[in-house]
């Protein structure tokens, strides 16, 4: 009897451990993308989307330009039609016009596409167009492991209006062959007197970067530079810049307002603290590889994961790429927080603290949401449950390109990297910890989320492209911009911005 | 015998200039006069408003005016010398003529926006080809980093482009000019430098004048080039009218102030070009 019961124990046991195994053997077949982790059991798995029966109806989708977003949503919605009998028709659109694409129809009354992908920033400007996500959804266990930031960037108040797909902070990126590397530190520490570490200021970053700029310092044969980072005008280079303002403006001792002074809806964008990060951008200019200064999203990640750089920051795609298989310099990473500064700005007391100060940027990401008038809403729905369901969510979280990075919970499990995508442990660990820690700190920033938000980023791009360009100083950059802030604020309304921006104040004072 | 009815032969051609090109002109003109953007929607009425700002808050606007006037003037004046130098290369009996001719047509017949992206890949400094090249004479041009030679790289694809436009149009005038002159100067003894000056060219200008002010209206809407190759940059030294438009009305969804900078840049194409159009006849056609 004691030996059955064993027998039996063990059986269920195996059952247990295995059993998306045998939902692999089952599934992985048919969609090889899922070959490393087969389907995983949930409200929008393989298993139940094939028992769907969605004949006879289309989906119409836009999305982003392949490969980021727009490889994984060709590739859901081919392996959704296999498994639904819908048709899904995908438009793949440049990430500058994802906005218009779906506002130009949205406002005159039309829904040429029933599924629209953006950034997690248009969500003021979209909401009013976009369905609610179902409560079916939101009770999801899916749902439940999405974590409170995420949920967070993609809800209005309380309402989920963006369906997450992906989840994206800025962080910092390095080599870690060449941070770790004893001879390297000796090197660096007989040459300039400092340690070589991972950098905890901005000014550490800029004085490695330099050092480790334009000599072959990994034995290749070809030339390395200090920093790849997102430069070019109009290319989200305004995200690269608040991730390095974070550290000089944003004060856990003076809540009320990262980008503007949420009493009065004065710009902060101008401030000392600003200034100073504009500062050392420009500085950088120096120490990216040749042509640095017009790389896009897509020229960072290439020349980070390429190994051409010692450092970027950014999303996780670089990082991502960088552990690929294919990839030249993969277990040879680190990721780390944004670097901090020495001092950070009070706006309260219009003064410099001398102390050290870190904050994380929850930068918005990849979005996607349901239009309103679109008249195949639940099938639309059960796209994105399915899009982001365990076993595309895991697979995809492996694809650099892809562009699709860690918002639940479990993504933070350092064995997913390891076992499934062949990380080192120690790499993992520091990857899923810098991400968690961003996750919990009490001093995130967080996109600014208000009516007219390309305005306001756009003005950015224009004043510190021209700071980078060296048509004007810091200084005379960011008044600039303050000044087209206060002019946008004006002419939209400074009620409507102010109520907006209260949102993304409460989340950034945890006040949510 | 009633004709009235010949009227209703009219109407085809009514509908189409009306929805075609006088509906969207007015449109444009109502559009200017709204306040539509992202958050307020919609065809509401503030005046004048608009177009005090373009003309009193903006000098972005007139700044990459005057940048489009020295890229566009600039990049049809290379392409007519360089084009009128090739149609002239292949009127001649020449081995290979035809085959040159194709070969010349060939920029045109590719697409902008790809091969910008291909010229992007070329000019790109740490993994282009050019700069591989020219590191052998110790020089790497920052193509489309810098404020300077960034117009210039704009101006080369221009060139590359729509030259053979220029080469297709200034060949066929070549090609219907009459054989008598050429007869008489070459009975006179004139060189080929003397034939090109006083016959070849004064025969040619009014093509020539046709064949500027239609590559002036095309180039003074460069916009793929810029959208592909700089986005405008470094800083703003690459923005041309269009592509501040384009930024304004469909990045940053200020439709109706896009509108009247369309309309304000409409006018102003349509005077300056008439003006240079007019000043091409009495230069060139003095005689």
């Amino acid at each position: 009897m004691k030996i059955m019961k064993t027998c039996l124990t063990a059986l269920i046991s195996s059952l247990m451990i295995f059993s998306p195994m045998a939902y692999a053997d089952k599934w992985s077949d048919q969609f090889p993308h899922i070959k490393a982790t087969g389907d995983i059991p949930g409200d929008c798995s393989y298993e139940k989307m094939s028992k769907k029966n969605y004949k006879g109806k289309t989906l119409k989708i836009n999305t982003h330009a392949i490969p980021v977003m727009g490889e994984p949503t060709a590739l859901h919605a081919e392996q959704f039609e296999k498994l639904t009998g819908a048709k899904v028709e995908v438009t793949h659109t440049p990430a500058g016009d994802l906005y218009s694409k779906a506002m130009v129809p949205f406002q005159a009354g039309q829904a040429p596409y029933d599924v629209v992908f953006g950034f997690s920033n248009f969500i003021n400007d979209w909401k009013r167009y976009l369905a609610p996500v179902p409560k079916k959804y939101m009770n999801s266990p899916e749902m439940k492991d999405v974590t409170k930031s995420h949920m967070g960037v993609s809800s209005w108040d309380g309402t989920m209006y963006q369906y997450p797909v992906d989840g994206d902070r800025h962080y910092l990126k390095y080599r870690k062959d060449v941070i770790d590397n004893p001879e390297m530190q000796k090197k660096y520490k007989a040459d300039t007197g400092n340690e070589l570490r991972v950098p905890r200021t901005w000014k550490e970053y800029a004085q490695m970067a330099k050092y480790f700029n334009d000599w072959d310092w990994d034995g290749d044969g070809e030339k390395e530079y200090g920093s790849a980072e997102v430069m070019k005008k109009d290319d989200l280079m305004f995200a690269a810049f608040f991730s390095r303002s974070v550290a000089y403006a944003k004060n856990p001792r003076t809540p009320g307002g990262f980008f503007f002074d949420l009493e009065t809806m004065k710009p902060n964008i101008n401030n000392p603290g600003f200034v100073e990060a504009l500062t050392d951008w420009v500085e950088a200019t120096k120490y990216v590889p040749p042509g640095g200064t017009n790389f896009g999203l897509g020229d960072e990640i290439g020349s980070f994961g390429g190994g051409q750089t010692l450092f970027s920051f950014s999303w996780d795609d670089a990082f991502i790429a960088a552990m690929q298989d294919d990839s030249p310099i993969k277990n040879k990473v680190g990721a780390a927080p944004l670097p901090g500064a020495d001092r950070v700005w009070n706006r309260v007391s219009n003064s410099w603290e001398n102390q050290y100060n870190q904050a994380p940027y929850i930068v918005w990401g990849w979005a996607v949401g349901v239009a309103k008038k679109s008249k195949v809403k639940d099938m639309a729905f059960d796209y994105l449950c399915f899009f982001s369901n365990g076993a595309n969510h895991q697979a995809d979280l492996a694809i650099g390109r892809f562009g699709v990075n860690p918002f639940k919970n479990s993504d933070f499990d350092p064995n997913i990297y390891i076992n499934s995508m062949g990380w080192d442990p120690e790499i993992a660990n520091s990857y899923t910890q810098t991400l968690l820690d961003m996750e919990k700190s009490n001093n995130r920033v967080f996109p600014l989320r208000v009516p007219g938000v390309f305005e306001f980023t756009s003005a950015v791009a224009t004043g510190t492209s021209k700071a980078l360009a060296g048509q004007l100083s810091p200084q005379e950059a960011l008044d600039e911009v303050a000044k087209e802030w206060e002019a946008i604020v004006s002419r939209v309304g400074k009620k409507a911005v102010q109520d907006a921006y209260a949102v993304g104040v409460k989340m950034e004072d945890n006040k949510l | 015998m009633n004709f009235k009815h010949k009227y209703f032969f009219l109407f085809p051609g009514l509908f189409v200039l009306i929805g075609i090109l006088i509906f969207p002109i007015i449109f444009v003109v109502r559009l200017s006069l709204s306040g539509w953007n992202s958050y307020n929607p919609g065809l509401d009425y503030i005046g004048l408003e608009n177009y005090i700002r373009l003309f009193t808050d903006d000098p972005r606007f007139w700044e990459s005016f005057f940048r489009l006037s020295f890229l566009s003037v600039t990049t049809v004046i290379l392409q007519y010398v360089i084009g009128f130098a090739l149609a002239h290369m292949v009127w001649k009996d020449i081995k290979f003529k035809r085959f040159f001719r194709v070969l010349f047509l060939v920029p045109m017949m590719t697409t902008p926006v790809i091969m910008t992206v291909i010229w992007r890949t070329f000019f790109h400094e740490s993994l282009g080809p050019v700069n591989d090249l020219l590191s052998v004479f110790g020089v790497a041009p920052k193509w489309l980093t810098d404020p300077v030679i960034a117009k210039f790289t704009v101006i080369i694809v221009e060139v590359w482009q729509w030259t053979p436009f220029m080469f297709l149009l200034l060949l066929a005038g070549l090609l219907s000019l009459p054989k008598e002159p050429f007869l008489a100067a070459a009975i006179d003894g004139a060189s080929p430098v003397r034939k090109f000056i006083y016959v070849t060219f004064p025969l040619m200008a009014p093509i020539s004048i046709g064949a500027i002010i239609i590559r002036l209206i095309e180039a003074s809407k460069i916009m793929d080039t810029v959208y592909v190759l700089t986005s405008g940059g470094p800083g703003t030294s690459t923005e041309t009218s269009s592509f501040y438009i384009f930024i304004k009305g469909l990045r940053e969804f200020q439709m109706g102030y896009a509108a009247s900078m369309s309309f304000t840049y409409l006018i102003i194409m349509i005077i300056s070009l008439t003006i240079i159009a007019k000043v091409l006849t009495k230069v060139l056609l003095k005689e």
